[in-house]
């Protein structure tokens, strides 16, 4: 590129990057210094301590299992059952705008709303629509947030994402090449054969992309287990989020915080990795 | 309109914005920072009136969510951030921050007549003998139960019952196979969710948090009595999904007439004996918080209060809000426009000695009576290096606290033995004790 090309984008790349770097620089900074806002003093260097504080909570394995298989649940969740209803709602039918505008609009409620509406109206054991689903067919109400507490946020997480992967899944579909699968059908592809060999490569990417948004937001869930299962019982829903608010932010230590902080970005980018090297082999064929 | 209306509508209006804006300037502003509860929504409705008596003070309100409230006020406080002039904080932090010098003592004028605050409450909210805030709603906890079951169980409560004449009262006044629970207590994890409710039993029990080096006693007698008491007496007599209820959850339940007994907040009282959203709400009585070896610190103490941080620009006139927020006269108003049912309680001698105010609250008494009987400096029946009734007033109990409440719900829950929940306990708090230099 001209020298002169490349001047002009020094601004724009250089406020990215400040933008980028003065956090992580800073996060990095305080993970190391012993910085409690309840006791103003010095802020000694201590080295790894803060790391080892927090790797050493008897909750840390748990939470790294647990947000794992939020992250790995929902996603296959949202992604198949997206696939089907984008399907479902492609062809045309009397009140299609309609459905789809229904089908979209969990995204838009609040995550903490959210939870509180599953978790007193759907969910209570005594008085929730579940259970009283139960009782009709003669069985005993499930409690579903005292015995399947990670099942119950999973369930919260993956009713509220659903309408995003629905939304992109049906713009993807709406580009599809008519003429192709009408070309498929003429010469004797079944349905199963058509999804497979033309619907599913061309939603092949826009899969990635649901994949890769959902994965940068379902590392943070927070709002969901803290006003259902507040992590509990014990720590059966606490995730990494929740472990950093319970250990760190209540107790005012920032440096614990930005410790736990950098091993959700370690985290983060061992997902990240993992899946970009699953969706982009699928793109390549 | 004519031609020239609109012209002469815009100069009128650029005048009169002119000539208003030196005098909006001279005001002073002070932000408020508050928890989004019912008096408080109470007082930013009537805050015109203090705006008229004090012309030259502007308030602006931040209304928060209480867990956002208490971050956002204590990393104001502490980086000095000065964002705030007026602070919403309770009786764990006002102790703490008091101490640390970062809040400015409250200084009432004559009128205000700071010898009707409750003593208890007085006491909560002050270090060193200074009140260091200033409380608008004060409660205690206390035991609510169905009069209509205990009359057809036969049972009888005296002034203060004991734990174990409550679960034999459970048993007998329970009915679940028609969806009526004996008693129905918190489980839900949180320092003040379950972890109030279980401080005082256990201090009920004869337990305290830490002993006088500082060391908890998770694993003490008096704890493991309480928490096993504690299970069984749910296992046999509460509700399912307890060990995800908190107060909002168990309110639910006793206004659909689920709940023979509750042991929970006294404000709980006003709800469920109000005919508007209680289905019970004639059929309530109550007692004080059940005692067991002892009833120190049996029922817990609470209060919202207003604070002054030390590092405002604007203390004049955020004390003089202060003032005006927590006086006789405002609780007047509030009568006056509101009704005496819905007037802040728990702070003053004066309003319950008030005729209407006793009247329209038929919990009035057994609520100051709860009140009275709490004692933050003394709520153990082992000597404790701490304050606090239903809680440790030191830094660290939000994060010790929530991680005890999670094992105890685990525990509720089935999922855990008592034992091994007290036990995962006890390491959890040694761990950040240790952390944070109390011992080695």
């Amino acid at each position: 590129m001209r020298p002169i090309a490349r001047l002009l984008l020094v601004p724009a790349v250089g406020s990215l990057f400040l933008w980028m770097i003065v956090p992580l620089a800073m996060t990095i900074y305080f993970s190391v210094i012993r910085y409690n806002l309840m006791e103003p003093g010095e802020h000694a260097f201590v080295g790894l301590e803060n790391f080892r504080y927090f790797v050493t909570d008897p909750s840390f394995g748990t939470a790294i299992v647990n947000t794992l298989l939020l992250l790995g649940s929902v996603i296959a969740i949202t992604v198949v059952l997206g696939v089907l209803i984008a399907l479902l709602v492609n062809e045309p039918f009397p009140g299609q705008g309609i459905v789809r505008v229904l089908l979209i609009s969990p995204f838009f409620v609040m995550p903490t709303v959210n939870a509180l509406l599953w978790k007193h109206m759907m969910m209570n054991p005594i008085y929730g629509v579940l259970s009283q689903v139960w009782r009709a067919v003669g069985a005993t109400p499930i409690d579903w947030l005292s015995d399947w507490p990670l099942l119950s946020v999973i369930i919260m997480v993956a009713w509220q994402w659903l309408p995003f992967a629905i939304l992109i899944f049906i713009t993807s579909l709406q580009g599809m090449n008519r003429e192709q699968l009408e070309a498929a059908r003429m010469d004797g592809a079944t349905w199963l054969q058509q999804f497979r060999f033309l619907v599913l490569p061309h939603l092949a990417r826009s899969i990635a992309v649901v994949v890769m948004i959902e994965m940068i937001f379902l590392l943070s869930v927070f709002a969901e287990i803290s006003t259902t299962t507040a992590g509990g019982p014990g720590d059966a829903s606490t995730n990494i989020a929740y472990l950093i608010f319970k250990q760190a932010l209540l107790g005012f230590d920032v440096g614990v915080a930005s410790a736990g902080a950098l091993f959700a970005v370690l985290l983060a980018n061992i997902a990240a990795a993992f899946l970009i090297r699953l969706v982009g082999k699928n793109m390549d064929r | 309109m004519t031609r020239n209306t609109l012209p002469v509508l815009g100069l009128t209006l650029a005048v009169s914005l002119g000539v208003s804006a030196p005098l909006a300037a001279n005001a002073t502003d002070i932000v408020v920072a508050t928890v989004n509860n019912g008096h408080m929504i109470e007082m930013q409705k009537l805050t015109h009136f203090f705006e008229q008596a004090n012309p030259d003070i502007h308030v602006k309100w931040v209304t928060l969510e209480e867990g956002v409230l208490r971050q956002r006020a204590t990393t104001d406080i502490a980086t000095q951030g000065g964002q705030f002039d007026v602070m919403t904080i309770g009786m764990l932090e006002t102790p703490i921050w008091g101490k640390k010098g970062w809040l400015q003592e409250i200084k009432p004028d004559a009128a205000y007549d700071i010898d009707d605050l409750l003593p208890a409450i007085r006491n909560g909210l002050s270090s060193g003998g200074k009140l260091y805030a200033a409380p608008f709603y004060g409660e205690s906890s206390m035991l609510m139960y169905r009069k209509d079951l205990a009359d057809k169980a036969g049972v009888k409560f005296g002034d203060r019952p004991t734990w174990d004449q409550v679960r034999d009262a459970a048993a007998k006044m329970g009915d679940p196979k028609n969806g009526v629970y004996g008693i129905c207590l918190r489980g839900k994890p949180g320092w003040g969710d379950n972890m109030a409710f279980l401080t005082t039993l256990v201090n009920a029990f004869g337990g305290q948090w830490f002993d006088m080096s500082w060391k908890p006693q998770l694993e003490s007698k008096p704890w493991h009595d309480a928490i096993t008491f504690y299970v069984d007496l749910l296992k046999k007599s509460g509700p399912p999904g307890s060990s995800a209820n908190s107060f909002n959850e168990i309110l639910a339940l006793y206004n659909e007439g689920k709940c023979g007994m509750w042991v929970d907040a006294t404000i709980a009282a006003s709800f469920i004996t109000d005919p508007k959203q209680s289905k019970v709400a004639d059929k309530v009585a109550f007692a004080q918080a059940p005692s067991q070896v002892t009833a120190k610190g049996a029922n817990w103490l609470w209060a919202w209060a207003l604070a002054v941080p030390a590092s405002t620009k604007n203390a004049a006139a955020a004390q003089k809000f202060v003032n005006w927020a927590t006086s006789k006269a405002y609780i007047q108003l509030v009568a006056k426009e509101e009704g005496w049912a819905h007037v802040p309680t728990g702070t003053r001698k004066s309003t319950y000695a008030n005729a209407d105010f006793q009247k329209a609250a038929v919990f009035a008494a057994a609520e100051k009576a709860a009140i009275d009987s709490a004692n933050p400096l003394d709520s153990t029946l082992p000597k404790s290096p701490y304050t606090g009734v239903q809680f440790a007033t030191i830094p660290e109990f939000q994060s010790i606290g929530v991680t005890v409440g999670q094992q105890m719900s685990a525990a509720l829950a089935g999922k855990e033995t008592v034992d091994a929940a007290l036990k995962a306990s006890q390491v959890a708090a040694d761990r950040e004790m240790k952390k944070a230099g109390y011992y080695k």
